[in-house]
């Protein structure tokens, strides 16, 4: 056979299972230090819900008890699900919309890259940044305000936000498939820092006006705080299937939005 | 002229066998404005081919289009023999584009890590540092690099895979002459193994240096083909400065002179070969001093281009 035609002689490339594995495992290991290494990242997702938590949480209501559980208790749901929400939004909006805006997503497509570990990389990292935002939160909760809970509470707490951080990456793609490179960490502030008040992550739930309690049931945080807070035996419904219903069906609608953006940018100059 | 060069073209790729990239009859809009006009085009096997034009001339979308970041209005782009987005196509093409920013937070050893391990068969991480000139830089972050270890960073990019067909669009841009060079060496070196290849370029200079085969590119149409030689005796031609007593009219009547005209204190003369036309000024002025003599710049080549083909269409149109 001449060298020409070894040239188009469409042999089988066949990637093995294990290749596979191994690109989805790099591309999550990457995108892991490439963030951590970012430190407006890492300072801005963990500084906000520890400062906030650190001053209501242990310095001014450690005393007090909300919807009978103690305040640095209760606090380490509801910061802690402000924290996973940065955490998520972050890592997958600026990210994409940097990536996306400035080229280098281009240059990944390029490439033989299967597409779906580029976006999975970015779910995953997300949840480890979760993790360690709620970790730090439980560390000082149990070292400086008195927190108890079973280990298994505490395994199932920190289950369900880094769970919980799923909905939110779904966001942050369908937000960063919509906005410039620019605008992104912008346009991310302006639908978190409001969607976190109106679901009760500040001030408590029960003590918001009743306007903002009837937003509140429309808000993914809400949902997701109120499965934390059942945990810790401080939720405000009984069943936790409604709240995971409502979560399910946010991330499905991200992702149809994430989806229409992916499509949309395989046609375009840039993308 | 084009239908010589065309000629020439067609029988060395038929020498060289098998095409691995190409347009047919491809076009592309952006909205209003035709970015390609029924391009036809093919990269041949083992051929380093260079897409040559100015700023805006449709050299990108090109490369877009048989990437398959782009799907064309209308034709087709093929890149061994099939679609360029079929994965199996993917794994056997490397490309180096034009971004904006990359991960800056990445050491280089980390990027070329990752991006070898979307290929079946990589070059060892030594090879690639080696090939790209970045065996002292590995340790490095990305955001640390100067421009030139920037772009041989995405070139190692683009060769890590060991890829057949490699891209490379505008590799070269805003670096300074020496890492320029360098990259061109960087370049040659992987061209040594018998790989295809496809650059595009607003440097004359560049595309001299590196391909066997040029394409013009103006305006989204190909207005000229051939090997790096034909192309420049078509476009350039030289440019002759001296300070002669001979008349303005005397020097345009010379045999090769294609222009002359006054400038300042010296006549300047455009001519296809400065040989002929240099030896007759000298034989006829023993006083001729200051001479100089320029291979015309790309600019000029390019219109030289364009007006040809304009002329040749009118001429077509009066027929």
């Amino acid at each position: 056979m001449s060298s020409a035609a070894a040239v188009l002689n469409n042999t089988q490339i066949e990637r093995s299972a294990r290749n596979t594995a191994t690109i989805y495992a790099k591309e999550a290991r990457y995108e892991f230090l490439k963030n951590l290494r970012l430190r407006v990242y890492t300072l801005s997702i963990i500084s906000f819900p520890v400062m906030f938590y650190v001053l209501f949480g242990l310095l001014l209501y450690s005393r007090e008890s909300i919807a009978g559980t103690g305040a640095p208790t209760y606090m380490i749901a509801t910061y802690g699900t402000f924290g996973i929400m940065g955490a998520s939004l972050f890592g997958t909006a600026s990210g994409l919309a940097s990536d996306r805006g400035l080229g280098w997503l281009q240059v990944k497509r390029a490439s033989p890259m299967p597409p779906f570990a580029y976006f999975t990389a970015k779910v995953l990292v997300s949840m480890g940044f979760s993790a360690i935002v709620i970790a730090i939160l439980l560390v000082l909760g149990i070292s400086f305000g008195g927190v108890r809970m079973p280990l298994l509470q505490m395994a199932e707490l920190m289950g369900t936000l880094v769970a919980g951080s799923i909905p939110f990456s779904a966001m942050g793609l369908a937000i960063g498939y919509f906005v410039g490179p620019n605008s992104a960490p912008s346009a991310i502030n302006l639908i978190y820092l409001p969607m976190s008040f109106c679901s009760g992550l500040w001030v408590p739930y029960m003590f918001l006006p009743k306007v903002v309690r009837q937003i509140a049931l429309a808000l993914p945080p809400y949902h997701l705080s109120q499965l934390a807070l059942g945990v810790v035996g401080a939720g405000f419904h009984q069943s936790a299937a409604g709240h995971w219903e409502v979560l399910l069906a946010f991330t499905l609608i991200c992702l149809g939005v994430a989806r229409i953006g992916f499509q949309r940018d395989q046609g375009k100059l840039y993308g | 002229m084009i239908a010589t060069l065309e000629a020439t073209f067609n029988a060395q790729q038929e020498a060289s066998g098998t095409v691995v990239a190409g347009l047919e009859g491809v076009s592309k809009n952006y909205g209003d404005i035709r970015a390609l006009r029924n391009v036809d085009f093919s990269v041949g096997s083992g051929q380093v081919v260079a897409l040559l034009g100015p700023n805006g001339a449709g050299k990108t979308t090109a490369v877009k289009l048989l990437l398959g970041l782009l799907q064309p209005n209308s034709g087709k782009a093929r890149v061994f023999g099939g679609d360029p987005t079929n994965p199996q196509n993917r794994m056997r093409t490397g490309a180096m584009l034009q971004v904006g920013r990359v991960p800056e937070t990445l050491r280089v050893r980390e990027h070329i890590d990752l991006f070898s391990s979307y290929y079946p068969s990589p070059m060892p991480l030594a090879e690639v540092l080696a090939v790209a000139g970045l065996e002292k830089l590995s340790e490095r972050k990305f955001g640390d690099l100067s421009g030139g270890q920037r772009q041989r960073t995405l070139f190692a990019l683009a060769i890590c895979g060991n890829p057949d067909l490699l891209f490379l669009d505008e590799p070269t841009v805003g670096l300074d002459v020496e890492s320029r060079r360098a990259l061109w060496e960087e370049i040659r070196r992987f061209v040594q193994r018998g790989k295809t290849v496809l650059l595009t370029t607003h440097y004359l200079e560049e595309a001299d240096a590196l391909a066997d085969r040029i394409a013009v590119i103006n305006q989204g149409e190909i207005i000229a083909e051939g090997t790096p030689a034909e192309i420049k005796m078509q476009t350039g031609g030289k440019r002759i400065r001296c300070i002669t007593s001979l008349s303005l009219s005397a020097v345009l009547q010379m045999p090769g002179v294609t222009d002359a005209r006054q400038d300042r204190g010296a006549v300047e003369i455009r001519a296809r070969e400065a040989e002929s036309v240099v030896r007759a000024l000298l034989a006829r002025d023993a006083s001729l001093s200051g001479l100089e003599i320029t291979s015309a710049g790309l600019e000029e080549a390019f219109l030289a281009l364009t007006q040809d083909k304009d002329t040749g269409e009118n001429a077509g149109r009066k027929s």
